[in-house]
């Protein structure tokens, strides 16, 4: 357990003191939404009809940017292998290692949302479910990506594979999510599917640190 | 039996008469079910004769997903069971599945145009279709990415167990979304009642594509374990100690002082 | 002559038809020359160095 909090706290530190991760996030995530407008024209109604599903694809493309320095630091600089003997089973490792993902990536999109969400004129109550969504389901995000990562450590164009890896992952909690949106911006349903996307993380949570300290334990074979 | 064809020699023996029967079988299959599809099947009542692209688009389906199966089976017994040849039967196969998931998307939209009058519907079947055709892709670039091939084929391995876990979950989510999202007007996706003068032909062209799949993966197989076997020799010829001394040796890395 | 000029037509629908024909042939049939092209390099491959391996010892 020591080791498990020591290991979360590390890679949190690591995270947040270079600042630079977190801001390249939320900077994307900002721009991205941004940018919609200017695509498809700044009716409010038609925003409105998009506005959910436009923030959860760049959330979704925000938290893949930050996926690749999941593991290649640690792998490049022998740490993982030191990780892989050490006392603490690695699907814990991993565990600990998304979830120091989480807080310095997922958990400031979630923060986020809801001012994105002014921005594609949302009404409080799809607020609220959107930020909910992305709260329940950027932890998914962080765990399938965890699988991806580490199953394309080391790869030549890591960042292309690793988009072309993850990219069918993601779309059920992408479905459930903006779905979640919608529902509550028609007015019934929302509940139904956060439930299912509480369903998906927690599954998530259960199956892909095992899949991704396979893949590590591939890689460092 | 999978055990006894584990000795890549005995692979090599066999695959060598067992190759080009089936191919020349699959040409023979392909050649009928081609004659039947576009010649002696008659035009649908409603459809015309553009129910003759679902002679090519179903068995592609069918192969499609069977494949993709293939590949999973074949990682989890290289996985598990250190097959030495699951491996390379599963990183022979894929690339023939994604040709046949892009067969299927392309003869489905060319179907779909005279028919709904739409290249493309977001419908479950379609998106998940395409879906799939990313996994195939993504799978390829991964057992392809890495300079160590063993490791690329390691990697592909875990990956299309987990694509395999993952079908199933996008099935289910796209149809939930689909029935969410049904655009308004009604479409006959299912395509016709098959009447028996059609069914026929669709076997036959199953059959064929069946035989040159299996045709393809020998090929394939053969390629990669000659492939490997050329690694190898290149690596034996560096080590090989320098002729009789006195000759100038060239520098090379590879090169064993003896 | 006009049979075959019906046959190519498809009942008005020879483009699709046909293209759909064509990519499944052009598909299939690209993915076969080319994996028996590599077959037929790598066996040409193996051969030379085992001819040059041969010859050195």
């Amino acid at each position: 357990m020591a080791a498990f909090l020591a290991l979360f706290r590390r890679d949190l530190s690591l995270a947040l003191r270079q600042g630079g991760d977190t801001g390249l996030v939320i900077g994307f995530f900002v721009l991205a939404v941004v940018l919609f407008p200017f695509g498809v024209g700044p009716e409010p109604e038609v925003l409105q009809r998009i506005g959910a599903g436009i923030i959860w694809v760049a959330a979704l493309l925000a938290a893949l940017l930050s996926l690749d320095r999941l593991f290649e630091a640690d792998y490049q600089d022998g740490e993982l292998d030191l990780l892989a003997l050490s006392s603490l089973p690695l699907e814990l490792a991993v565990l600990a290692k998304c979830a120091a993902h989480w807080v310095a990536t997922g958990l400031p999109l979630a923060l986020t949302s809801p001012f994105l969400a002014l921005l594609v004129d949302l009404d409080p109550g799809s607020i609220a479910t959107l930020f909910a969504s992305l709260l329940i389901g950027t932890p998914a995000l962080s765990l399938i990506g965890s699988v991806a990562a580490a199953l394309s450590l080391g790869a030549r164009r890591q960042g292309v594979v690793l988009s072309l890896l993850v990219l069918p992952l993601y779309i059920p909690p992408l479905i459930f999510g903006a779905g979640a949106v919608e529902a509550s911006a028609v007015g019934s349903g929302a509940r139904a599917y956060l439930l299912i996307l509480s369903a998906a993380s927690l599954a998530a949570l259960a199956l892909c640190p095992w899949a991704s300290a396979a893949a590590l334990r591939q890689a460092l074979e | 039996m999978i055990n006894w064809l584990a000795n890549p020699a005995r692979f090599m023996r066999l695959s060598a008469r067992a190759a080009p029967w089936c191919g020349w079988a699959a040409a023979f299959v392909l050649a009928v079910g081609l004659f039947w599809s576009l010649v002696v099947a008659p035009p649908d009542y409603q459809q015309g004769d553009t129910v003759r692209i679902m002679y090519v688009h179903v068995p592609a389906a069918w192969m499609a997903l069977s494949v993709y199966l293939f590949v999973a089976v074949a990682s989890a017994i290289a996985l598990v069971w250190r097959h030495p040849l699951a491996e390379v039967a599963a990183r022979a196969s894929a690339p023939i599945g994604a040709a046949f998931t892009f067969v299927c998307l392309a003869t489905g939209s060319l179907w779909g145009r005279p028919m709904w009058g739409a290249w493309w519907v977001w419908d479950a079947r379609l998106t998940s279709v395409l879906i799939l055709f990313f996994l195939y892709l993504g799978y390829i670039a991964l057992a392809n990415a890495f300079d160590d091939p063993s490791r690329g084929g390691r990697a592909a391995a875990v990956l299309a167990l987990v694509g395999v876990v993952n079908l199933p979950i996008i099935k289910f989510s796209v149809d939930w979304w689909n029935t969410l999202h049904q655009p308004a007007s009604v479409m006959r996706i299912g395509g016709p009642r098959i009447a028996i003068s059609m069914l026929a032909p669709l076997l036959i062209m199953a059959v064929g594509f069946t035989l040159l799949f299996v045709a393809l993966l020998m090929v394939r197989m053969r390629t990669a374990l000659n492939e490997r076997k050329a690694m190898a020799l290149r690596l034996n010829a560096g080590a090989i100690p320098a002729p009789r001394p006195g000759r100038e040796r060239v520098a090379s890395a590879n090169t064993v002082v003896p | 002559m006009t049979e075959i000029g019906a046959f190519f037509a498809m009942g008005g629908y020879a483009g699709f038809v046909w293209s759909a024909y064509g990519i499944a042939a052009a598909v299939l049939g690209g993915l076969s020359v080319y994996s028996w092209r590599r077959y037929r390099d790598s066996i040409v491959t193996v051969e030379r160095l085992q001819q040059d391996l041969g010859r050195r010892r």
